[in-house]
């Protein structure tokens, strides 16, 4: 018997309450039809979700952790980026 | 109601959930594996509803009474169940499980149960029309997962097609029994008008696999009537050992 690898899939499931879509996890499967009858089964067990996605991840196309530093790093230090310099009326309340 | 139709069905799904369940840990891969021990615990859980209900029906009595302290004659379920995930006989022949056997059964069987529990759902017995109704969901699940597969491994590769053909010729003449006439059903659901149904059902997805549908004849087991292969006491003796080796025991 041969034996061969099947192709790998990424699922994302989608709570009651969420809203999108969030990643969870991934499996092998023959297409993406299979795949999501496996996620059903190995991810939906347990009521998490009410909405499955699958995604070849071939497809999928990743920053490469060796790029972080051009990519993220210049962040680190444009904290007037973040919403943190306006006074909050107290009329607004906690936001 | 018959008191014996609902142990029947209980004993059907008790007697499959545990050889469904033999793939936990053993599953071909990794997702199938999960799948197996989820079609499992559908039916054990089918039984312990059914159990329950046919407990209360017979008075003083337990579903762990019923389930690990009855004997094999004693069990109503049909023969097809209780056999090993493989296609030979004797057990000395083969020792590895072959999940086109698993498949075939379970696709085989989870058609039939589409029917019978959508029917069962109109029951008079409130309580069967409500474990009906519970049921023919899960079932509906397996039946799409056991055709995912039929039509993967029959139009899949020249092994996989001979060996599930192989586990088709095999399982097929066992599903005689279903729809013979016996005491258990009379009055409760008419087993013979659901063949044609089902033949439809099974033989469209045959064709689909790229199989050919074997001959239904030849000998009908009678499990349902308590009159069972070698693998039932195996079967029982592997589950039932535990609870009465230590009867009432708690955890």
């Amino acid at each position: 018997m041969t034996q061969q690898e099947l192709p790998l899939f990424e699922v994302f499931l989608r709570s009651k309450q969420g809203l999108e879509h969030k990643h969870c996890g991934s499996l092998h499967a023959a297409d993406a039809q299979q795949a999501l009858n496996m996620a059903r089964d190995v991810y939906t067990r347990r009521m998490e979700g009410v909405s499955i996605w699958v995604v070849a991840s071939k497809d999928i196309t990743a920053s490469q952790p060796e790029d972080k530093g051009e990519l993220f790093d210049p962040a680190a230090d444009k904290i007037y980026r973040h919403p943190t310099f306006y006074e909050i009326p107290d009329a607004v309340g906690h936001m | 109601m018959q008191t014996n139709y609902i142990l029947h069905l209980a004993d059907n799904a008790l007697v499959h959930g545990q050889r469904v369940a033999q793939w936990c840990s053993h599953g071909p891969v990794l997702e199938e594996d999960i799948a197996m021990a989820n079609i499992g615990l559908d039916h054990i859980g089918q039984a312990r509803m059914l159990y329950q209900h046919a407990a209360n029906l017979i008075g003083n009595t337990t579903e762990d009474k019923l389930a690990y302290f009855r004997n094999p004659e004693q069990f109503l379920n049909y023969t097809l169940l209780e056999l090993p995930h493989r296609t030979a006989f004797a057990p000395s022949v083969q020792t590895e499980m072959d999940y086109a056997v698993t498949i075939a059964r379970n696709f085989v069987y989870a058609a039939l149960m589409n029917l019978v529990w959508a029917q069962l759902q109109n029951s008079s017995d409130t309580q069967l029309a409500a474990i009906a109704a519970k049921s023919v969901k899960e079932v509906r699940y397996h039946l799409r997962h056991a055709t995912d597969w039929m039509l993967r491994l029959g139009d899949g590769t020249a092994e996989s097609h001979t060996r599930m053909q192989a586990a088709l010729d095999h399982v097929l003449p066992f599903t005689q029994e279903w729809f013979a006439p016996s005491p258990l059903e009379k009055d409760v659901i008419d087993m013979a008008a659901l063949h044609s149904t089902w033949h439809t059902m099974v033989s469209t997805v045959v064709a689909q696999a790229t199989l050919q549908m074997p001959s239904q004849a030849g000998h009908v087991s009678r499990g349902k009537e308590g009159l069972h292969s070698e693998h039932l006491s195996y079967l029982l003796a592997e589950m039932q050992s535990l609870a009465r080796a230590h009867p009432e025991a708690t955890w």
